[in-house]
Protein backbone atom coordinates (compact mmCIF):
# COMPACT_ATOMS: atom_id res chain seq x y z
CA UNK A 1 0.00 0.00 0.00
CA UNK A 2 2.77 2.11 0.34
CA UNK A 3 2.86 3.05 -3.00
CA UNK A 4 -0.46 4.45 -3.29
CA UNK A 5 -0.85 8.30 -4.49
CA UNK A 6 -4.42 7.70 -3.48
CA UNK A 7 -5.99 6.02 -0.62
CA UNK A 8 -9.82 6.37 -0.46
CA UNK A 9 -11.98 4.60 2.43
CA UNK A 10 -15.32 6.64 3.40
CA UNK A 11 -18.64 5.88 4.44
CA UNK A 12 -21.09 8.49 4.25
CA UNK A 13 -24.75 8.44 4.32
CA UNK A 14 -26.74 10.48 1.58
CA UNK A 15 -30.37 10.36 1.94
CA UNK A 16 -31.49 6.88 2.65
CA UNK A 17 -28.21 5.21 0.31
CA UNK A 18 -25.57 3.95 2.53
CA UNK A 19 -21.96 5.09 0.48
CA UNK A 20 -19.48 3.08 1.83
CA UNK A 21 -16.45 2.96 -0.60
CA UNK A 22 -12.76 1.93 -0.47
CA UNK A 23 -10.14 2.26 -3.35
CA UNK A 24 -6.74 3.38 -4.23
CA UNK A 25 -4.77 4.65 -6.96
CA UNK A 26 -1.36 4.39 -7.70
CA UNK A 27 -1.07 6.78 -10.35
CA UNK A 28 -2.34 7.08 -14.29
CA UNK A 29 -5.84 7.70 -14.73
CA UNK A 30 -8.42 5.92 -12.23
CA UNK A 31 -12.14 5.95 -13.38
CA UNK A 32 -14.77 5.73 -10.86
CA UNK A 33 -17.37 3.62 -12.98
CA UNK A 34 -21.06 3.23 -11.91
CA UNK A 35 -24.58 4.29 -12.80
CA UNK A 36 -26.05 7.61 -11.99
CA UNK A 37 -26.88 7.45 -7.72
CA UNK A 38 -23.48 5.24 -7.17
CA UNK A 39 -22.52 8.25 -5.23
CA UNK A 40 -19.94 9.21 -7.37
CA UNK A 41 -19.85 12.65 -7.69
CA UNK A 42 -20.30 12.52 -3.51
CA UNK A 43 -16.51 10.86 -3.92
CA UNK A 44 -15.33 13.46 -5.98
CA UNK A 45 -16.36 16.58 -3.87
CA UNK A 46 -15.00 14.16 -0.59
CA UNK A 47 -11.52 13.97 -2.17
CA UNK A 48 -11.93 17.61 -2.83
CA UNK A 49 -12.88 18.49 0.27
CA UNK A 50 -16.16 20.07 -0.34
CA UNK A 51 -18.12 17.21 1.24
CA UNK A 52 -17.45 15.83 4.83
CA UNK A 53 -17.28 11.83 5.00
CA UNK A 54 -18.96 10.46 8.50
CA UNK A 55 -16.33 8.15 8.90
CA UNK A 56 -12.91 7.13 7.06
CA UNK A 57 -9.78 8.43 5.94
CA UNK A 58 -8.35 10.29 2.53
CA UNK A 59 -4.87 9.80 2.21
CA UNK A 60 -2.98 11.66 -0.87
CA UNK A 61 0.81 11.61 -1.12
CA UNK A 62 1.20 9.73 2.05
CA UNK A 63 -0.48 12.97 3.80
CA UNK A 64 -3.91 12.56 5.52
CA UNK A 65 -6.66 15.08 4.18
CA UNK A 66 -9.26 13.52 6.31
CA UNK A 67 -9.46 11.50 9.18
CA UNK A 68 -12.61 10.87 11.28
CA UNK A 69 -10.87 9.26 14.36
CA UNK A 70 -8.19 11.53 14.49
CA UNK A 71 -10.44 14.71 13.60
CA UNK A 72 -8.52 15.78 10.48
CA UNK A 73 -9.92 17.66 7.80
CA UNK A 74 -7.57 19.64 5.44
CA UNK A 75 -9.97 22.33 3.98
CA UNK A 76 -10.38 22.36 0.54
CA UNK A 77 -8.23 25.22 -0.34
CA UNK A 78 -4.95 23.82 1.31
CA UNK A 79 -5.76 19.85 -0.25
CA UNK A 80 -3.66 21.67 -3.75
CA UNK A 81 -6.44 19.03 -6.09
CA UNK A 82 -7.56 20.31 -9.19
CA UNK A 83 -11.10 19.79 -9.96
CA UNK A 84 -12.67 19.53 -13.26
CA UNK A 85 -16.85 19.93 -12.79
CA UNK A 86 -19.57 18.66 -14.74
CA UNK A 87 -20.73 21.69 -15.60
CA UNK A 88 -17.28 24.11 -15.92
CA UNK A 89 -17.96 26.28 -13.29
CA UNK A 90 -16.20 28.93 -14.69
CA UNK A 91 -16.55 32.15 -13.08
CA UNK A 92 -18.71 34.37 -15.50
CA UNK A 93 -17.34 37.45 -13.80
CA UNK A 94 -14.08 37.36 -15.25
CA UNK A 95 -12.15 36.85 -18.80
CA UNK A 96 -11.16 32.99 -19.81
CA UNK A 97 -7.43 34.08 -19.45
CA UNK A 98 -8.27 35.51 -15.44
CA UNK A 99 -10.41 32.08 -14.84
CA UNK A 100 -7.14 30.33 -16.31
CA UNK A 101 -5.14 32.56 -14.14
CA UNK A 102 -7.16 32.10 -10.52
CA UNK A 103 -5.59 29.21 -9.28
CA UNK A 104 -1.80 30.22 -9.48
CA UNK A 105 -3.12 33.74 -8.08
CA UNK A 106 -5.08 32.28 -5.19
CA UNK A 107 -1.67 30.32 -4.48
CA UNK A 108 0.74 32.54 -4.61
CA UNK A 109 2.98 31.15 -7.43
CA UNK A 110 4.90 33.63 -9.78
CA UNK A 111 3.25 34.09 -12.88
CA UNK A 112 4.45 31.30 -15.20
CA UNK A 113 3.67 32.66 -19.19
CA UNK A 114 5.70 29.10 -20.37
CA UNK A 115 3.43 26.66 -18.55
CA UNK A 116 0.40 29.14 -19.12
CA UNK A 117 1.37 29.23 -23.30
CA UNK A 118 1.83 25.79 -22.93
CA UNK A 119 -1.22 24.51 -21.43
CA UNK A 120 -3.51 27.11 -23.92
CA UNK A 121 -1.57 25.04 -27.23
CA UNK A 122 -2.41 22.02 -24.91
CA UNK A 123 -6.44 22.97 -25.25
CA UNK A 124 -6.20 25.18 -28.27
CA UNK A 125 -7.76 28.18 -26.23
CA UNK A 126 -5.41 30.89 -27.18
CA UNK A 127 -8.28 32.80 -29.34
CA UNK A 128 -10.81 32.37 -26.12
CA UNK A 129 -8.11 34.36 -23.75
CA UNK A 130 -10.25 37.45 -24.07
CA UNK A 131 -13.99 36.17 -23.95
CA UNK A 132 -16.07 35.96 -20.85
CA UNK A 133 -17.84 32.57 -20.36
CA UNK A 134 -20.75 33.59 -21.29
CA UNK A 135 -19.98 33.61 -24.76
CA UNK A 136 -18.33 30.04 -25.00
CA UNK A 137 -19.69 27.26 -26.70
CA UNK A 138 -20.11 23.98 -23.87
CA UNK A 139 -17.00 22.06 -25.45
CA UNK A 140 -14.94 25.39 -24.99
CA UNK A 141 -15.86 25.99 -21.28
CA UNK A 142 -14.61 22.52 -20.31
CA UNK A 143 -11.71 22.83 -21.98
CA UNK A 144 -10.84 26.01 -20.15
CA UNK A 145 -12.40 24.44 -16.72
CA UNK A 146 -9.23 21.52 -17.65
CA UNK A 147 -7.00 24.43 -17.99
CA UNK A 148 -7.47 25.93 -14.87
CA UNK A 149 -8.02 22.83 -13.10
CA UNK A 150 -4.13 22.21 -14.49
CA UNK A 151 -2.79 25.47 -14.39
CA UNK A 152 -2.77 25.07 -9.88
CA UNK A 153 -0.70 22.74 -10.34
CA UNK A 154 -2.45 19.97 -8.73
CA UNK A 155 -1.65 16.77 -6.86
CA UNK A 156 -4.49 15.15 -8.32
CA UNK A 157 -6.95 16.06 -10.98
CA UNK A 158 -10.74 14.98 -10.20
CA UNK A 159 -12.84 14.66 -13.38
CA UNK A 160 -16.10 14.78 -12.21
CA UNK A 161 -17.70 13.89 -15.71
CA UNK A 162 -16.70 16.41 -17.81
CA UNK A 163 -18.51 15.07 -20.59
CA UNK A 164 -21.90 14.63 -19.43
CA UNK A 165 -23.37 17.59 -20.19
CA UNK A 166 -22.05 17.88 -23.94
CA UNK A 167 -23.75 16.17 -27.15
CA UNK A 168 -22.18 13.15 -28.81
CA UNK A 169 -20.24 15.33 -31.69
CA UNK A 170 -18.90 17.62 -28.83
CA UNK A 171 -17.82 14.54 -26.83
CA UNK A 172 -15.75 13.34 -29.67
CA UNK A 173 -14.63 16.80 -30.30
CA UNK A 174 -13.15 16.84 -26.48
CA UNK A 175 -11.82 13.56 -25.78
CA UNK A 176 -8.57 14.12 -28.21
CA UNK A 177 -7.82 16.80 -25.35
CA UNK A 178 -8.35 14.70 -22.50
CA UNK A 179 -6.02 12.10 -23.61
CA UNK A 180 -3.43 14.90 -24.63
CA UNK A 181 -4.04 16.04 -20.78
CA UNK A 182 -3.59 12.54 -19.92
CA UNK A 183 -0.48 11.92 -21.30
CA UNK A 184 1.24 15.28 -21.33
CA UNK A 185 0.53 16.92 -17.65
CA UNK A 186 1.41 13.37 -15.65
CA UNK A 187 -0.79 14.58 -12.82
CA UNK A 188 -2.67 11.18 -11.26
CA UNK A 189 -6.52 11.87 -12.11
CA UNK A 190 -9.84 10.06 -10.89
CA UNK A 191 -12.20 10.00 -13.81
CA UNK A 192 -16.23 9.95 -12.87
CA UNK A 193 -18.13 8.46 -15.78
CA UNK A 194 -20.64 6.20 -16.67
CA UNK A 195 -20.27 5.61 -20.66
CA UNK A 196 -17.86 2.84 -20.47
CA UNK A 197 -16.68 3.73 -23.95
CA UNK A 198 -15.15 7.09 -22.77
CA UNK A 199 -13.72 5.24 -19.82
CA UNK A 200 -11.91 2.75 -21.73
CA UNK A 201 -10.41 5.49 -23.89
CA UNK A 202 -9.14 7.34 -21.23
CA UNK A 203 -8.42 5.43 -18.14
CA UNK A 204 -5.98 2.64 -17.46
CA UNK A 205 -7.63 1.42 -14.04
CA UNK A 206 -11.03 1.08 -12.68
CA UNK A 207 -13.27 1.34 -9.49
CA UNK A 208 -17.00 0.36 -10.30
CA UNK A 209 -19.68 1.47 -8.21
CA UNK A 210 -22.20 -0.51 -7.38
CA UNK A 211 -25.52 0.21 -6.23
CA UNK A 212 -25.28 -1.37 -2.80
CA UNK A 213 -22.43 1.85 -2.30
CA UNK A 214 -19.58 -1.00 -2.65
CA UNK A 215 -16.71 -0.84 -4.94
CA UNK A 216 -14.83 -3.10 -7.28
CA UNK A 217 -11.34 -2.38 -8.74
CA UNK A 218 -9.85 -3.73 -11.44
CA UNK A 219 -8.74 -3.40 -14.74
CA UNK A 220 -11.05 -2.24 -18.13
CA UNK A 221 -12.31 -5.47 -18.15
CA UNK A 222 -14.42 -4.65 -15.20
CA UNK A 223 -15.90 -2.42 -18.19
CA UNK A 224 -17.57 -5.66 -19.82
CA UNK A 225 -19.79 -5.79 -16.80
CA UNK A 226 -22.60 -3.48 -17.43
CA UNK A 227 -22.88 -1.09 -14.33
CA UNK A 228 -25.36 -1.74 -12.15
CA UNK B 1 -41.69 78.45 -13.22
CA UNK B 2 -38.47 76.66 -11.94
CA UNK B 3 -37.03 79.58 -9.85
CA UNK B 4 -34.67 78.56 -7.35
CA UNK B 5 -34.28 80.85 -4.47
CA UNK B 6 -30.76 80.34 -2.23
CA UNK B 7 -32.25 78.72 0.34
CA UNK B 8 -33.88 76.50 -2.10
CA UNK B 9 -30.50 75.71 -3.75
CA UNK B 10 -28.88 75.22 -0.05
CA UNK B 11 -31.95 72.31 1.05
CA UNK B 12 -31.21 70.53 -2.41
CA UNK B 13 -27.90 70.57 -2.11
CA UNK B 14 -28.54 69.76 1.66
CA UNK B 15 -30.65 66.75 0.30
CA UNK B 16 -27.99 65.73 -1.89
CA UNK B 17 -25.22 65.20 0.44
CA UNK B 18 -27.32 63.54 3.57
CA UNK B 19 -28.51 61.13 0.73
CA UNK B 20 -25.33 60.45 -0.42
CA UNK B 21 -23.25 59.75 2.51
CA UNK B 22 -26.51 58.28 4.10
CA UNK B 23 -26.05 55.37 1.06
CA UNK B 24 -22.13 55.30 1.18
CA UNK B 25 -21.81 55.03 4.84
CA UNK B 26 -24.55 51.89 5.12
CA UNK B 27 -23.44 50.11 2.92
CA UNK B 28 -20.40 48.14 4.18
CA UNK B 29 -22.65 47.65 7.00
CA UNK B 30 -25.96 46.74 4.38
CA UNK B 31 -23.51 43.72 2.65
CA UNK B 32 -21.92 42.71 5.82
CA UNK B 33 -25.75 42.47 7.56
CA UNK B 34 -26.78 41.07 4.17
CA UNK B 35 -24.54 38.35 3.95
CA UNK B 36 -24.98 37.08 7.69
CA UNK B 37 -28.48 36.92 6.87
CA UNK B 38 -27.78 35.72 4.10
CA UNK B 39 -25.47 32.83 4.70
CA UNK B 40 -25.06 32.09 8.45
CA UNK B 41 -26.94 30.74 10.85
CA UNK B 42 -26.23 32.02 14.59
CA UNK B 43 -28.38 32.59 18.02
CA UNK B 44 -30.54 35.44 17.24
CA UNK B 45 -30.76 35.68 13.33
CA UNK B 46 -34.67 36.22 13.70
CA UNK B 47 -33.94 38.70 16.45
CA UNK B 48 -31.27 40.93 14.31
CA UNK B 49 -33.30 39.97 11.13
CA UNK B 50 -36.70 42.25 12.96
CA UNK B 51 -34.34 45.02 14.07
CA UNK B 52 -32.69 45.67 10.55
CA UNK B 53 -36.64 45.47 9.46
CA UNK B 54 -37.98 47.43 12.08
CA UNK B 55 -37.85 50.66 10.17
CA UNK B 56 -39.47 49.79 7.24
CA UNK B 57 -42.64 48.85 9.58
CA UNK B 58 -42.44 51.35 12.10
CA UNK B 59 -43.83 54.81 11.97
CA UNK B 60 -40.65 57.11 11.12
CA UNK B 61 -41.93 59.93 13.58
CA UNK B 62 -41.12 56.48 16.22
CA UNK B 63 -37.98 56.14 14.54
CA UNK B 64 -37.06 59.36 14.78
CA UNK B 65 -38.20 59.57 18.62
CA UNK B 66 -36.05 56.51 19.46
CA UNK B 67 -32.96 58.03 17.61
CA UNK B 68 -33.97 61.34 19.62
CA UNK B 69 -33.30 59.50 23.16
CA UNK B 70 -30.30 57.41 22.15
CA UNK B 71 -28.07 59.94 20.04
CA UNK B 72 -29.66 62.96 21.20
CA UNK B 73 -27.00 65.12 22.99
CA UNK B 74 -28.22 64.59 26.58
CA UNK B 75 -29.20 60.57 25.72
CA UNK B 76 -26.99 58.17 26.81
CA UNK B 77 -24.82 56.73 23.41
CA UNK B 78 -25.28 60.96 21.96
CA UNK B 79 -23.04 61.72 25.02
CA UNK B 80 -20.48 59.44 24.94
CA UNK B 81 -20.03 59.83 20.95
CA UNK B 82 -20.23 63.88 21.58
CA UNK B 83 -17.78 63.59 24.74
CA UNK B 84 -15.20 60.70 23.63
CA UNK B 85 -15.60 61.54 19.39
CA UNK B 86 -16.60 64.88 18.88
CA UNK B 87 -19.24 63.33 17.16
CA UNK B 88 -22.70 64.93 17.16
CA UNK B 89 -25.89 64.05 15.64
CA UNK B 90 -28.83 66.09 17.16
CA UNK B 91 -29.67 68.74 14.93
CA UNK B 92 -26.77 68.70 12.91
CA UNK B 93 -27.00 67.64 9.01
CA UNK B 94 -25.09 64.18 10.15
CA UNK B 95 -27.82 63.44 12.63
CA UNK B 96 -30.38 63.54 9.25
CA UNK B 97 -28.01 61.36 7.47
CA UNK B 98 -28.09 59.19 10.45
CA UNK B 99 -31.97 59.06 10.23
CA UNK B 100 -32.10 58.48 5.81
CA UNK B 101 -29.59 56.08 6.87
CA UNK B 102 -31.11 53.59 9.28
CA UNK B 103 -34.58 54.81 7.17
CA UNK B 104 -32.68 53.19 4.55
CA UNK B 105 -31.18 50.39 5.76
CA UNK B 106 -33.78 47.63 5.37
CA UNK B 107 -34.24 48.27 1.99
CA UNK B 108 -30.45 48.01 1.10
CA UNK B 109 -29.79 45.10 3.05
CA UNK B 110 -32.86 43.10 1.27
CA UNK B 111 -31.83 43.95 -2.24
CA UNK B 112 -28.23 43.03 -1.75
CA UNK B 113 -29.55 39.32 0.62
CA UNK B 114 -31.62 38.40 -2.49
CA UNK B 115 -28.56 39.08 -4.47
CA UNK B 116 -26.34 37.17 -2.59
CA UNK B 117 -29.16 34.34 -2.10
CA UNK B 118 -29.02 34.13 -5.95
CA UNK B 119 -25.23 33.46 -6.28
CA UNK B 120 -24.71 29.60 -7.66
CA UNK B 121 -22.59 28.53 -4.39
CA UNK B 122 -20.89 25.83 -6.26
CA UNK B 123 -18.60 28.68 -7.72
CA UNK B 124 -17.62 28.88 -4.56
CA UNK B 125 -16.56 25.70 -4.26
CA UNK B 126 -14.55 25.97 -7.44
CA UNK B 127 -13.00 28.37 -5.80
CA UNK B 128 -12.01 26.65 -2.58
CA UNK B 129 -10.61 23.94 -4.75
CA UNK B 130 -8.51 26.30 -6.95
CA UNK B 131 -6.97 27.84 -3.27
CA UNK B 132 -9.43 30.69 -2.77
CA UNK B 133 -9.44 30.80 1.22
CA UNK B 134 -13.20 32.17 2.50
CA UNK B 135 -11.63 35.60 2.32
CA UNK B 136 -10.40 35.74 -0.67
CA UNK B 137 -14.06 33.69 -2.32
CA UNK B 138 -15.68 36.30 -0.97
CA UNK B 139 -13.43 39.08 -2.35
CA UNK B 140 -13.01 37.67 -5.80
CA UNK B 141 -16.41 35.62 -6.29
CA UNK B 142 -19.00 36.16 -4.04
CA UNK B 143 -18.69 40.33 -4.33
CA UNK B 144 -18.77 40.86 -8.00
CA UNK B 145 -21.30 38.68 -8.15
CA UNK B 146 -23.63 40.63 -5.82
CA UNK B 147 -23.09 43.71 -7.73
CA UNK B 148 -26.30 44.45 -9.42
CA UNK B 149 -27.87 43.87 -5.86
CA UNK B 150 -25.34 46.30 -4.63
CA UNK B 151 -26.18 48.96 -6.82
CA UNK B 152 -30.00 48.33 -6.83
CA UNK B 153 -29.76 48.46 -3.08
CA UNK B 154 -27.66 51.60 -3.04
CA UNK B 155 -30.71 53.19 -5.39
CA UNK B 156 -33.11 52.38 -3.55
CA UNK B 157 -31.48 53.16 -0.35
CA UNK B 158 -30.65 56.71 -2.03
CA UNK B 159 -34.10 57.14 -2.92
CA UNK B 160 -35.46 56.19 0.58
CA UNK B 161 -32.70 58.54 1.85
CA UNK B 162 -34.10 61.69 -0.09
CA UNK B 163 -37.74 61.11 0.85
CA UNK B 164 -36.99 60.79 4.10
CA UNK B 165 -39.14 63.60 6.22
CA UNK B 166 -40.50 61.63 9.61
CA UNK B 167 -37.73 60.19 11.25
CA UNK B 168 -35.49 63.11 10.08
CA UNK B 169 -37.94 65.95 11.05
CA UNK B 170 -38.35 64.51 14.44
CA UNK B 171 -34.64 63.76 15.03
CA UNK B 172 -32.84 66.89 14.00
CA UNK B 173 -35.87 69.18 13.19
CA UNK B 174 -36.23 71.48 10.56
CA UNK B 175 -33.03 73.98 10.29
CA UNK B 176 -32.80 76.02 6.94
CA UNK B 177 -29.15 75.33 6.10
CA UNK B 178 -28.18 72.23 8.22
CA UNK B 179 -31.50 69.69 8.33
CA UNK B 180 -33.68 71.40 6.26
CA UNK B 181 -33.86 68.72 3.41
CA UNK B 182 -36.13 68.99 0.02
CA UNK B 183 -38.72 67.04 1.70
CA UNK B 184 -38.68 69.36 4.97
CA UNK B 185 -38.73 72.36 3.01
CA UNK B 186 -41.49 71.66 0.89
CA UNK B 187 -43.41 70.94 4.22
CA UNK B 188 -42.65 74.32 5.57
CA UNK B 189 -43.53 76.10 2.05
CA UNK B 190 -46.77 74.57 1.62
CA UNK B 191 -47.61 75.80 5.78
CA UNK B 192 -46.96 79.60 4.49
CA UNK B 193 -49.92 81.15 2.68
CA UNK B 194 -49.10 81.35 -0.92
CA UNK B 195 -45.72 79.08 -0.62
CA UNK B 196 -47.31 76.13 -2.59
CA UNK B 197 -45.97 78.36 -6.07
CA UNK B 198 -42.51 78.34 -4.55
CA UNK B 199 -42.98 74.90 -3.63
CA UNK B 200 -43.61 73.72 -7.05
CA UNK B 201 -40.06 74.33 -7.96
CA UNK B 202 -38.72 72.13 -5.19
CA UNK B 203 -41.15 69.31 -6.04
CA UNK B 204 -39.79 69.46 -9.97
CA UNK B 205 -36.15 69.20 -8.31
CA UNK B 206 -37.29 66.12 -6.24
CA UNK B 207 -39.02 64.15 -9.51
CA UNK B 208 -35.69 65.17 -11.77
CA UNK B 209 -33.39 63.74 -8.85
CA UNK B 210 -35.07 61.18 -8.50
CA UNK B 211 -35.87 59.83 -12.09
CA UNK B 212 -32.42 60.65 -12.82
CA UNK B 213 -31.00 58.21 -10.21
CA UNK B 214 -33.61 55.73 -11.66
CA UNK B 215 -31.82 55.99 -14.68
CA UNK B 216 -28.39 55.91 -13.47
CA UNK B 217 -29.33 52.97 -11.57
CA UNK B 218 -30.60 50.76 -14.13
CA UNK B 219 -27.71 51.83 -16.58
CA UNK B 220 -25.33 50.92 -13.69
CA UNK B 221 -27.51 47.40 -13.72
CA UNK B 222 -27.40 46.81 -17.18
CA UNK B 223 -23.71 46.98 -17.36
CA UNK B 224 -23.14 45.05 -14.39
CA UNK B 225 -24.99 42.26 -16.06
CA UNK B 226 -23.49 42.63 -19.03
CA UNK B 227 -20.07 42.34 -17.10
CA UNK B 228 -21.36 39.11 -15.35
CA UNK B 229 -23.11 36.84 -18.28
CA UNK B 230 -20.80 37.65 -21.26
CA UNK B 231 -18.81 40.79 -22.60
Amino acid sequence: METDVLAVAVKKKLGDFLLDVSFSSAGGVTALFGASGTGKTSIISMIAGLMKPDRGRIVLDGETLFDERERIDVPACKRHIGTVFQEGRLFPHLSVRHNLDYGRWMSGYAADAKAFAHVVELLDIGHLLDRRPGKLSGGERQRVAFGRALLMRPRLLLLDEPLASLDAARKQEILPYLERLRDDARVPMIYVSHDAAEVKRIANRVVRLGAGGMAETGGVELLALSPQ
Amino acid sequence: MLELTPEDWTAVLLSLRIAVVATVVALPFGVAVAYLLARTNFWGKSLVDAIVHLPLVLPPVVTGYLLLITFGRRAPVGAFLADHFGIVFSFRWTGAALACGIMAFPLMVRAIRLSIEAIDRRLEDAAATLGANGFWRFLTITLPLTVPGVIAGMMLAFARALGEFGATITFVSNIPGETQTISAAIYTLTQVPGGDAAALSLVVVAVVISLAALVASEWFARRAARRLHGD
